[in-house]
């Protein structure tokens, strides 16, 4: 695995600027071998800073969810260099992922069981963060009564649990209703400012980008490779349906679709 | 987002929420509400959808109500569950009672079932039925325990080493069909007629299904759950304690009931086969009536090996099944 985490400052910052969180040098990775092979990712090169809340766009099959893997230390990049600072990230799916044998306090202890935490440092960390996302009267139920958009909250608080510096989304809400998915973004906006997460967060709804992200960057198809990137400087807290979101999305939008005939 | 916004969106959560769960238990009410609004009730989707609704609202304060309310339901549930069965024994005691009245056999050698059940009452009240039960199912309890043993094993192993899955996957295929009673010739050679005759062949019938059976559920483990283990944080033998053995055990429950009906067929089998006179196994029992033209008493031994194979399979792996289903939602087939 080619993660290495932070190198000791001597190249660091000035001051002013918060440390890089991930940074990713020429990062390469074919699928498959000789003619059949696959590139799903294309000496992509990126950096994002610690705090901040980063969405990647772009159309199926550009290598998003790839990326996301080989961040994760999923997977590991045929070329290039992945450094991650601060330990493992935290990843959330599409899909919730819960463990169906377990409680839903379980799946939010799950982590913690597997970094040792003590069994009472736990019962207090796993209250703690089922009430952030205001489900502490489900404690004890299990993931199969729960709604769709309460499974996702209860995905979020398991990937909390972990403590990551880094949390990675691979289109967490893309399977939501529109109504509960508008919702999940004032949720998850609030938690990213409470706690100074760094959020890299994949999509092909661009308005969700342009809705959550401090920069969107765009990705191309086949081979994936980054083809923009938009600074987002609409005020929060910031609405799907205004106008400024809808304005930046339809330029990305544009952008997006250039990118998608030209491949 | 603004303080003053927060218990606003909070209250929305709740809102969304209980408008979500009642919509994934009420779907067919959602189709229906087409049709016309006096339809709904008849269709028995208003009973799922307000216990959703309910479970989604008012969790807490509930809990006591609900508790109650299943104390009273038992009886009731245990009696739906119970008449079809009830009633599915008379029609077959009936039936039987025909084919006596019809005259087809003489009744020394087809006797009707109120003499039979008589009998099977008398053999149970002198204790013999006991005994013999107690042989033959100390027999399958232990072949089954050396079965499961075996078959873990060999899954596990097969599991993780992929050369061995290719090499031996189509010759544990080949064992699992193979009707025991053909390794009995074989079994009375090597072991003479004795209980490791027996022995041999129960664990050659089950453990056989039981790898099988834990191989194909760790291949039906979805990836997704393993991806999500490992991400936080499970590794190595970790991910099979937590993720892959709990993810599997649906499967390999079945794998489990199907291990267990092939070694009580091959127990069966081999007490018919290799009497061993001094224990009076229900094969043994069955043997000698035969041999003794005994008819009621053969008939009374066949119910005895109905019972008993009717109470393991429900009893304990139909309860394991429900209970793990239950857990996971995956009440379909029980229902």
């Amino acid at each position: 695995m080619s993660i290495a985490l932070a190198h000791a400052p001597v190249l660091a910052p000035p001051p002013a600027l918060p440390p890089v969180a991930l940074r990713l040098e020429g990062v390469s990775r074919r699928h498959g071998v000789g003619a059949d092979a696959v590139v799903a990712l294309d000496t992509l090169s990126l950096s994002v800073r610690a705090g901040e809340f980063v969405c990647v766009v772009g159309a199926s099959g550009c290598g998003k969810s790839t990326m996301l893997n080989l961040v994760a230390g999923l997977d590991t990049p045929t070329a290039g260099q992945v450094h991650v600072a601060g330990g493992r990230p935290a990843l959330m799916f599409q899909e919730s992922a819960l463990f169906p044998w377990l409680t839903v306090e379980e799946n939010v202890a799950f982590p913690l069981e597997m970094q040792g935490v003590a069994r009472g440092e736990r019962r207090r960390r796993v209250a703690e963060l089922l009430a952030m996302v205001h489900l502490e009267s489900f404690a004890r139920r299990r993931p199969h009564e729960l709604s769709g958009g309460m499974k996702q909250r209860v995905a979020l608080a398991r990937a909390l649990a972990q403590r990551a510096n880094l949390l990675l989304m691979d289109e967490p809400f893309a399977a939501l209703d529109a109504m509960m998915r508008d919702h999940l973004h004032c949720e998850l906006e609030s938690l990213w400012q409470q706690t100074g997460l760094t959020v890299v967060f994949v999509t092909h709804n661009v308005r969700e980008a342009v809705r959550l992200g401090d920069r969107v960057l765009l990705l191309s198809s086949r081979p994936g490779r980054l083809v923009a990137e938009y600074a987002i400087d609409i005020p929060r807290p910031r609405r799907i349906e205004s106008p400024e979101v809808a304005r930046s999305a339809r330029e990305i939008t544009d952008r997006l679709h250039e990118a998608v005939r030209d491949a | 987002m603004p303080e003053t916004a927060a218990p606003r969106l909070h209250a929305l959560a709740g809102d969304l929420d209980h408008v979500a769960a009642r919509r994934a238990g009420a779907v067919p009410g959602d189709s229906l509400g087409v049709a016309g609004a006096g339809s709904e009730r008849r269709a028995g989707a208003v009973p799922e959808d307000s216990r959703r609704g309910r479970a989604a609202a008012v969790p807490e304060d509930s809990l006591e109500v609900v508790a109650a309310g299943p104390e009273r339901a038992r009886g009731a549930r245990v009696w739906a569950a119970l008449w079809p069965k009830l009633a599915a024994v008379g029609l077959a005691l009936a039936l039987w009672e025909l084919v006596v009245l019809s005259g087809w056999r003489p009744d020394y050698v087809l006797p009707g079932p109120a003499a039979v059940l008589g009998r099977l009452f008398a053999d149970t009240m002198s204790g013999e039925v006991l005994v013999a039960a107690a042989i033959t199912m100390k027999r399958a309890l232990l072949g089954y325990a050396i079965a499961l043993v075996v078959g873990v094993a060999i899954g596990l192993l097969m599991a993780r080493v992929r050369v061995l899955r290719t090499a031996a996957g189509s010759l544990l295929t080949g064992l699992q069909t193979m009707p025991s009673v053909a390794w009995f010739p074989l079994a009375i050679l090597l072991f003479q007629l004795s209980e490791a005759a027996i022995l041999a062949v129960v664990v050659l019938g089950a453990a056989p299904s039981i790898a099988n059976g834990l191989l194909h559920s760790f291949d039906q483990v979805p990836p997704l759950l393993v991806r999500a283990g490992r991400v936080l944080g499970a590794r190595g033998l970790g991910l099979y304690r937590h993720i892959i053995l709990p993810a599997a055990l649906p499967g390999f429950l079945t794998g489990l009931k199907q291990g267990w009906a092939f070694a009580w067929r091959s127990l069966m089998a081999g007490e018919l086969l290799v009497i061993i006179g001094h224990a009076p196994s229900i094969g043994v029992r069955l043997q000698f009536s035969r041999e003794l033209s005994d008819a009621e008493g053969l008939l009374a031994w066949m119910i005895v090996v109905m019972i008993l194979g009717v109470l393991v399979d429900g009893l304990v792996f139909g309860a394991l099944e429900r209970a793990v289903h239950r857990r996971r939602g995956l009440t379909g087939v029980h229902a």
